[in-house]
């Protein structure tokens, strides 16, 4: 009896089930207490940027969620031959070898939102998630953790940056998705339309989720 | 009296503590010290208290504001009557503006004062009366015709992100009655922009040109118009003019001026730098020379737009200025300087005090510490010498 179960235990130690409580955390937790934006202060320029309007702002998460999976596995994978002197290049060639790719694809089949985007798709190469995720995570860790890591830290980007471009768009320009919502004779608000507003409406964000769980920075 | 004071006595045991309503006591302790003198007495040790308290301050700066408001009331109707060639009397010109001003006073009253007394019921904070100058400053700096929803939106940003996230009155980096201002001049730049400053003109009874100010004519893009333009320094002095509803008139700005010197409330240095800055400013640029507005002489910088009332009511106020002695002069003359630079060389914002002071109250720590730090260098050399 005792020796069986001390085998299952040392399989388990050997092969962790991708959806281990431990694993899960990784996709929970930069939803809300390890948020790269609110909590870590990463990639804010590109939440003032491109959070005017709701579509743009969906296109921009969806291509930094992609871009950061597979950088964060494609890392993860070369994490044992990659020389430690040369691996931030490395990275960089990564990621921004999958931005080119995001951004022809833009480019065909969502010209219009790929002009509004204009240089802030480039920019994903420079995003400071991306590379901090490579930096912190991948180069430690096995492929299966390094993609759910990318996925929570994905929508840890979208969580923020949808509601900032929902309160943007509405009280910017009256609308949502592009419809028309708060009427015709809307006269707009400038500071909600400038990226003055994405900072100040962060902020509410940030400090509505610190009064809810408590965080705070450590002095 | 006796009859106030029996029904507050009566309902007092509910918002004490263990009481029933003892949540809403912060709102129970404003009502009650706003109608009687509040019988606070210190608990233990010796402590000097001051007659001038928090409210006393606040009072005496709105007192100040009393010959603004009057006179601003006074020239939105004249404004409007005169420029529809109507002849008024006193009377109808003040009952107009009254029509105009009364209604944007209550509503900036009653949103900043809702919002305060939300977040002091929410963090237990008794209600203090921070809100009661600038509750009466918003509506000073706006246009009469101003929607009054825009009053609303721009009161609530005020009082929200500019004090209340930082922790209330005293605790402000920004002046709360310019971010207002700052708001909608951001926020809604068609409507705060242009012909808006005679009352009437929305209305299509006003002819539009005539509601030019001197800083759209002086800074707009009609090089011509602006070379013929002379400002009418008595006009200008005494408030004739059109502009927001109590900053033209710089003799009501002086009699303000007057009242918070002698009170000792408003720092007459302050006042004094800021002036020296713009002046100089404006004699540096008429050095130069070049176009119109360089070469508008100095002190007329000092009579058009809100100058004056930025000067003495907006770049004093106590808690977002700088604190030390010299600190005072450096934060007063950079504002001067400040507002006549904006003005001249950037065309986009007509008005430059606004931002010259709002830059300065974030800049004022900084010029306190370096100030602080300066002093103890000093002090120190003499101690080794």
């Amino acid at each position: 009896m005792s020796t069986e179960t001390q085998a299952v235990e040392a399989e388990v130690k050997e092969r962790e089930p991708l959806f281990s409580k431990k694993n899960r955390k990784l996709i929970s937790n930069p939803l809300d207490a390890d948020n790269p934006i609110t909590v870590q202060v990463l990639g804010v320029c590109s939440a003032l940027a491109v959070t005017v309007k709701l579509i743009p702002t969906l296109y921009m998460c969806i291509s930094v969620l992609f871009v950061l999976i597979f950088s964060n596995v494609a890392i993860s994978l070369l994490r044992n031959v990659i020389p430690g002197r040369i691996r931030i290049i490395v990275q960089l060639l990564v990621v921004a070898s999958l931005v080119a790719v995001v951004d022809q694809v833009l480019q065909a089949f969502a010209y219009d939102v790929s002009k509004q985007l204009s240089v802030f798709v480039g920019l994903i190469i420079t995003n400071c998630i991306i590379m901090g995720r490579l930096e912190a995570f991948a180069l430690a860790n096995k492929p299966g953790p390094a993609f759910l890591d990318a996925v929570g830290n994905g929508l840890g980007y979208a969580v923020i940056l949808i509601p900032v471009a929902f309160f943007r768009e509405l009280f910017g320009s009256g609308s949502l998705f592009g419809f028309n919502i708060l009427g015709e004779n809307y006269p707009g608000n400038g500071v909600m339309m400038s990226p003055v507003g994405a900072c100040i409406v962060l902020g509410l964000l940030i400090w509505f989720q610190r009064s809810r769980n408590g965080y705070t920075e450590e002095a | 009296m006796k009859f106030l004071r029996d029904i507050l006595d009566k309902v007092k045991p509910n918002f004490e503590k263990d009481g029933k309503l003892h949540f809403l006591h912060s709102t129970f302790d404003a009502i009650e010290t706003f109608m009687f003198v509040p019988n606070h007495t210190t608990k233990r040790g010796a402590h000097i208290r001051d007659g001038i308290d928090l409210k006393r301050t606040m009072f005496i700066v709105i007192i100040a504001l009393v010959p603004c408001l009057l006179f601003g009331m006074w020239n939105v109707g004249a404004l409007h009557y005169a420029a529809q060639n109507i002849d008024s009397t006193l009377l109808e010109n003040m009952l107009y503006g009254a029509m105009k001003v009364v209604p944007i006073i209550v509503v900036s009253y009653l949103t900043g004062l809702g919002i305060e007394f939300a977040f002091c019921q929410v963090n237990g904070h008794p209600v203090n009366e921070g809100f009661l100058v600038s509750g009466m400053l918003i509506p000073l700096i706006v246009p009469a015709d101003i929607p009054l929803w825009m009053v609303i939106v721009a009161t609530a940003f005020a009082v929200i992100i500019g004090k209340e996230v930082f922790g209330g009155t005293g605790m402000n980096i920004l002046n709360p009655a310019l971010t207002a201002r700052v708001f909608l001049y951001i926020a809604y730049p068609v409507e705060m922009a242009g012909e808006i400053w005679v009352s009437g003109i929305k209305e299509g009874l006003v002819d539009a040109a005539s509601g030019a100010t001197a800083l759209g004519v002086l800074g707009g893009k009609d090089l011509e118009a602006a070379s013929n333009y002379s400002v009418n320094v008595m006009d200008a002095f005494m408030g004739f003019i059109p502009g927001s509803i109590g900053e033209t008139s710089v003799l009501m700005c002086l009699i303000g001026a007057a009242i918070l010197i002698v009170t000792g409330i408003g720092s007459w240095r302050i006042m004094l730098a800021t002036v020296i800055g713009a002046l100089g400013m404006g004699l540096i640029l008429n050095a130069v020379g070049g176009n119109p507005y360089y070469d508008l002489p100095a002190y007329q910088h000092l009579l058009i737009g809100g100058f004056a009332f930025g000067a003495v009511f907006m770049a004093t106020d106590p808690v977002s200025a700088a604190h030390t002695t010299t600190g005072k002069w450096i934060y007063g003359i950079l504002i001067g300087v400040l507002t006549v630079l904006i003005r001249v060389f950037n065309p986009a914002y007509p008005e430059g005090i606004m931002f010259a002071i709002l830059f300065m109250n974030v800049m004022a720590p900084l010029v306190d510490n370096y100030v602080v730090k300066a002093n103890i260098k000093r002090r120190l050399n003499r101690v080794k010498a």
